[in-house]
């Protein structure tokens, strides 16, 4: 079990919901879920487009590497700023090596391999876990203000 | 299987993508223009990306690869209106899109593509792909 953490902090959640991706018509209504959450908390426009872009990058592995499987979006807050938490959670094979995978440039899929690196560019919190042959899980989480 | 329509506009193609794009749409636009360029001996694309509010690794590729084969069928294209909150979002992901030429909006980018169609402004263009 291979786990990369940054800056976890104490957080409560104040509202969750969980969505099932099987398919690639779920990834539309999957942003657009994540994007009203954001709205909520009241996070900026530039904010709310990295949030969303990265949510996009990560269904978009989940659904091609994981096979699929469910993601979970909550509303945060950690007592000094209020936030969006997206938790994506395949069971497909995980990733062999993190620290490659997390390279500018690495795709085992013949595409950029800017997903993983560019994800944690644009969120405040990014932490993956993997296992091989039990899946793999990415939680990212973006402050209004952060 | 849902179309971003492409409007024949005499030498040049206008597409306005007014929904949220996603990976086979925007890879149904990518072989639809390319066909019509062909079917056209089109000069110029003009892409309207205004009401487009995200763009990620897989679709902002798609826009440089019709960037890169409307060049080699002698078409240019220019892609007008991108967001600034989009056009943040892409940099800091990594994406830079070169050999995209983009414009403030639909009227500049026409005078840009008729500028380059009618005044033989033939500079070649350097479209790198570092990641490809
Ligand atoms: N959920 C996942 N399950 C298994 N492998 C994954 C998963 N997400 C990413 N990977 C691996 O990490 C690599 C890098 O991913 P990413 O940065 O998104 O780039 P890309 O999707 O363009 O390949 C992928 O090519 C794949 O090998
Ligand atoms: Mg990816």
């Amino acid at each position: 079990m291979a786990i990369i953490r940054s800056r976890l902090m104490t957080t409560t959640t104040n509202n969750k919901e969980e969505i099932l991706i099987i398919k690639e018509q779920d990834v539309v209504p999957l942003r657009n879920r994540v994007r009203d959450y954001g709205v909520k908390v009241g996070m900026s426009i530039l904010n709310q487009t990295k949030l969303i872009t990265a949510t996009s990058e990560l269904v978009r592995n989940l659904l091609k590497y994981g096979g699929g499987g469910k993601v979970v979006i909550e509303s945060v807050s950690n007592g000094r700023d209020n936030g969006v938490r997206v938790t994506f959670i395949d069971n497909g094979p995980g990733i062999p090596d993190i620290t490659l995978a997390m390279k500018d440039g690495y795709s085992t899929g013949k595409s950029l391999g800017l997903g993983l690196p560019g994800t944690k560019r644009l969120v405040n919190e990014f932490d993956i876990k993997t296992e091989l042959g039990n899946g793999t899980t990415v939680t990212i989480t973006k402050w209004k203000n952060g | 299987m849902e179309r971003i329509p492409i409007l024949k506009m005499g030498d040049f193609l206008l597409v306005t993508i007014q929904v949220d794009l996603y990976d086979q749409l925007a890879e149904n636009l990518e072989s639809d223009l390319i066909n019509t360029i062909n079917k056209y001996s089109s000069k110029g694309v003009l892409i309207d990306i205004s009401a487009v509010s995200i763009i990620d690794s897989f679709m902002g590729r798609i826009l440089g690869n019709i960037a890169v084969m409307s060049k080699i069928m002698d078409a240019q294209t220019v892609v007008v209106g991108m967001q600034p909150a989009v056009a943040i979002t892409l940099v800091e992901l990594g994406l830079s899109l070169n050999g995209v030429i983009s414009a403030l909006n639909v009227e500049k980018g026409m005078d840009l593509l008729r500028a380059k169609m009618y005044n033989g402004d033939n500079q070649e263009q350097t479209y790198d792909d570092d990641n490809e």
